[in-house]
C-alpha cells in the first residue's frame, strides 16, 4: 500500500541509506501531501531516524534524491524545519532555554549578524507555544526530559517553516507533555503545514496521525492511517525483519561491496 | 611592593611588550579553548600543542633562521597534518579516536625531539632559544616576534566575536546547525584552524608541553561560575589574561623563573579555586549543603522523638534527659548535642533540670514532622501497594523532604485521613 499524491510537500526517490557500508534503507519512494500529520512507524533499527536525516541532508546518499517543495532542500531550508532525537545533544551546555529557542532563528539572520530583540521576541513567542515561557532563563540540564524536548520544538517553531521533521518528540515525555505537544502539532497541521513524526507507539498512532508511514528497512506503507495501519501491513511491519534483506547488508559490509555501482544524479 | 609598582607603571618598554604578549596569547588561547573544550575536543589540542614542534623545527632547518612569521607556518602545518592524521587513523581503521590521538601526540612530539636534537648539534649558531619552545619563554616575546603573535592573537579574537552565534550553534548542536543551511563544514575547519593558530601562537610563553593547559583549564574553571556561554568565553578569558599579566610579573621580578610554568600553575591554582569555592557547583558549596541538610534531619529527629515519647500519655511538653532520648533513638551523641543547643536557641525546646521539654512552636514544629511521616506511610501503602511493615523506613527520610505544596496535595489525595497504616493517628494541621 503506497500511495502516491500529487504536487507532494515531501518526495522521496529510490532512497537507499547505509551506515559504514551497511544498507539500513532500500530504495523507499514515496510522496507526503500537504497539510498532514505524518507519522512514520516501525520497529527499532527500521531506519525511521535515518529516513528523516537523509531528509534532511544529514546523511550521504547511495541512491535517489529527495525533494522538497518541488526542489531540492538547498534551495528552500527556510520552509523546512528539523527537530533532533533529544539524546543527540549534551544537555549540559552553558545556554539557557531561551538560548536555545533562539538558535532557530540562526538560519534567518544569516552568518556574522548577532540576533536582537526581534529574534529574541520569536524566542520567546515559540517559547510560549509549548508551555515554557516561565523557564526561559533556566538552564537546559535543570530541565525535566519532557521540558527538553518543549525547548527542542519551540526551537523549531522558531523557525516558521512549513514542514518539519521531528526524530522522536515523545520520547521520555510524560502524558501531559504528550497531549499538549500533540495539540500543539494539530495546530500547526491546521494552520497548513505539514508535520512528520517519528513515533514508538502503535496505539497512539490510530488517533494522532492522518498518514503513516509504515518502515523496517523498506518501505512497507505510506497513506492515509485508516489504509495503512491494518493488521495485514503491521505484520509485515513488525513480524521479523526481512532476513534476506539483512544478509546481504552484512554481506556488502563484511567484504567491502560499494552500494551502487555509480553515484546517485540528480533528476534533470 | 616596589616591582610590583614598577611593573605596573609599565614604564620599560620590555615589561610593556611581555606583558601586552602575555595577556593577549593567553586571553586568545582561553577563548578558543572555550569552544574546544564544549566540542569534547580537549585532548585533540593537546594532541597539536605537541605536534606543532616538528613543524617549528623543520621550518628552521629549511630556512636557517628564526624568522617568527616562518617557524609560526612550519608550526601551523604539522599542528593541521597531526589533525588530519587524526581524523584519518579514526576513520579508516579499528583505531578509537583516543588512541588515535595517543598515538599521533606521541609520534609528532617524538619526531620534533629528534629534530631539535640534530639542530642542537648542528652548530648553526641562530639556532639558540629554539628550544624555548619546549617551555615558551615571555621574555623573547619583543619587537617582531610580539607583533607577529599579537597580530594572530588579536584576529582569534575577532574572528570568535564575528561568529559567536554559529560557533555556539555548531559547538551545541551540529546536526541541527546543517539543517539551517550553515556551512558547518567550513565552520568546523575555521574553529579547528583557529585552535591550531591559539596553540602555535601560545607556545611562543608557555611551550608545546604546557599549551593544552592553556586552552583547557580557564574554560574548565569557568564553567564552574556560570551557566551562560558568554559569561563563560569572558570569565575564561579574564583569568587567563590575569594568569598572563602575573606570569610576566614574575619573570620580570625573577628573570631566572621561567614565565610559561608560571601562568599554567597560576591558572591551576585559580581552577582548583573554581573546583572547590564556586557557587553551587563547588565542592565546599555541596558540602555546605549536604552538612545543613544532616543538621536539619537531626534536629526534626529529635523534635519527633519527644513528640512520641510523650504520645503515650498525651502529654507532649513533658521533659526527658539524654538517655531517655537516645533510648527511644539511637543516634550519635555529638551530633545529638548539638541539635539540642540548636533548637533550644530556635526556641523549639527548653532546658530545665530533668532535661529537656517541647516548647509549644516546638511541639507544632515536631507534630509536622510526624505528620509527614504517617501520611507518606499511609500514600505507599495506599498508592504504592507497599506492605504496612515496609513503609517506617522510607518515610523516616522522606518526611524531611516533602515541601508544604507535596503535603497538601498528599492530604487530598488520601481524602483528609486520621490514622496511619499502623492505626496510630496522624497529628492533624493547627
Amino acid at each position: 500500500m503506497i500511495q502516491h499524491v500529487t504536487d507532494p510537500v515531501l518526495e522521496v526517490h529510490d532512497l537507499t541509506v547505509s551506515y559504514q557500508r551497511k544498507p539500513v534503507l532500500w530504495d523507499v519512494d514515496l510522496t507526503l501531501p500537504k497539510q498532514a500529520l505524518v507519522g512514520v512507524i516501525g520497529p527499532n533499527g527500521a531506519g525511521k531516524s535515518t529516513l528523516i536525516k537523509a531528509v534532511m541532508g544529514l546523511l550521504p546518499l547511495n541512491s535517489g534524491y529527495v525533494e522538497l517543495f518541488g526542489k531540492p532542500l538547498n534551495e528552500v531550508r527556510r520552509k523546512v524545519s528539523y527537530v533532533p532525537q533529544r539524546e543527540s545533544v549534551d544537555w549540559d551546555f552553558p545556554a539557557s532555554a531561551l538560548d536555545v529557542a533562539m538558535m532557530g532563528t540562526y538560519g534567518q539572520l544569516g552568518l556574522f549578524k548577532r540576533p536582537g530583540s526581534r529574534e529574541k521576541k520569536l524566542a520567546m513567542e515559540a517559547l510560549e507555544k509549548v508551555g515554557m515561557q516561565d523557564f526561559a532563563n533556566r538552564q537546559i540540564s535543570q530541565l525535566s526530559g519532557g521540558q527538553q524536548q518543549r525547548v527542542f520544538l519551540s526551537r523549531a517553531l522558531a523557525q516558521d517553516a512549513d514542514l518539519y521533521l521531528m526524530d522522536e518528540p515523545f520520547a521520555g515525555v510524560d502524558i501531559a507533555t504528550e497531549t499538549a505537544i500533540i495539540e500543539l502539532l494539530r495546530q500547526m497541521r491546521d494552520a497548513g503545514k505539514t508535520v512528520v513524526v517519528v513515533h514508538h507507539d502503535l496505539q497512539s498512532a490510530q488517533d494522532y496521525f492522518d498518514w503513516i508511514i509504515l518502515l523496517n528497512m523498506r518501505l512497507v506503507a505510506s497513506g492515509p492511517t485508516a489504509q495503512t495501519l491494518t493488521p495485514a501491513l503491521l505484520e509485515k511491519t513488525y513480524g521479523g525483519r526481512l532476513t534476506e534483506l539483512s544478509r546481504v547488508s552484512e554481506l556488502l559490509h563484511k567484504q567491502n561491496f560499494p552500494i551502487r555501482e555509480t553515484k546517485p544524479t540528480r533528476k534533470k | 611592593m616596589n616591582a610590583l609598582w614598577e611593573f605596573l607603571s609599565m614604564s620599560d618598554a620590555n615589561v610593556r611588550f611581555v606583558t601586552i604578549g602575555s595577556v593577549l596569547l593567553a586571553a586568545s588561547s582561553a577563548v578558543v579553548g572555550c569552544f574546544t573544550v564544549l566540542r569534547k575536543r580537549a585532548l585533540v589540542g593537546d594532541a597539536v600543542a605537541h605536534a606543532v614542534l616538528p613543524g617549528v623545527c623543520l621550518a628552521f632547518i629549511l630556512t636557517g633562521e628564526k624568522n617568527p612569521l616562518i617557524l609560526l607556518l612550519g608550526s601551523f602545518i604539522t599542528g593541521w597534518l597531526s589533525l588530519i592524521v587524526i581524523d584519518a587513523i579514526t576513520a579508516h581503521s579499528r583505531i578509537k579516536e583516543d588512541t588515535a590521538i595517543g598515538l599521533v601526540l606521541s609520534v609528532f612530539f617524538g619526531v620534533g625531539i629528534l629534530f631539535l636534537t640534530s639542530i642542537q648539534h648542528s652548530g648553526n649558531e641562530n639556532q639558540s632559544g629554539l628550544d624555548k619552545f619546549l617551555f615558551g619563554s615571555a621574555a623573547a616575546l619583543v619587537g617582531q616576534d610580539l607583533i607577529t603573535f599579537g597580530a594572530v592573537a588579536v584576529l582569534l579574537l575577532l574572528s570568535v566575536l564575528l561568529l559567536y552565534k554559529e560557533f555556539k550553534l555548531l559547538s551545541f548542536d551540529t546536526a541541527y546547525a546543517r539543517t539551517l543551511g550553515m556551512p558547518v563544514r567550513g565552520l568546523e575547519l575555521l574553529l579547528t584552524t583557529l585552535t591550531v593558530l591559539a596553540v602555535v601562537v601560545g607556545i611562543q610563553s608557555v611551550g608545546v608541553v604546557l599549551m593544552s593547559a592553556m586552552l583547557i583549564t580557564p574554560a574548565a574553571a569557568a564553567r564552574f561560575w556560570t551557566d551562560r556561554l558568554g559569561a563563560m568565553v569572558l570569565i575564561a578569558a579574564t583569568m587567563s589574561a590575569f594568569c598572563g599579566a602575573a606570569g610576566a610579573f614574575v619573570s620580570f621580578t625573577a628573570p631566572a623563573m621561567p614565565t610559561g610554568p608560571w601562568i599554567v600553575m597560576l591558572l591551576s591554582l585559580l581552577a582548583i579555586l573554581s573546583f572547590t569555592l564556586a557557587p553551587r557547583k563547588g565542592l565546599l558549596a555541596r558540602y555546605l549543603l549536604q552538612r545543613r541538610v544532616r543538621r536539619q534531619m537531626t534536629r526534626e529527629n529529635i523534635l519527633k522523638t519527644l513528640f512520641q515519647l510523650g504520645e503515650g500519655k498525651g502529654e507532649y511538653q513533658h521533659s526527658y534527659s539524654k538517655e531517655q532520648i537516645l533510648e527511644r533513638r539511637q543516634q550519635p551523641l555529638l551530633r545529638m548535642k548539638d541539635g539540642l543547643q540548636t533548637l533550644c536557641r530556635q526556641g523549639l525546646i527548653q532546658k530545665n533540670a530533668s532535661g529537656w521539654a517541647l516548647t509549644e512552636s516546638g511541639k507544632k514544629e515536631a507534630q509536622r514532622v510526624v505528620r509527614l511521616h504517617r501520611l507518606w506511610e499511609l500514600y505507599l501503602t495506599q498508592y504504592l501497594q507497599v506492605a504496612s511493615d515496609h513503609v517506617h523506613e522510607d518515610a523516616e527520610s522522606i518526611e524531611h523532604v516533602l515541601t508544604p505544596e507535596l503535603e497538601k496535595r498528599l492530604e487530598e489525595l488520601l481524602d483528609y485521613p486520621t490514622a496511619d497504616p499502623h492505626q496510630t493517628s496522624i497529628p492533624q494541621q493547627p
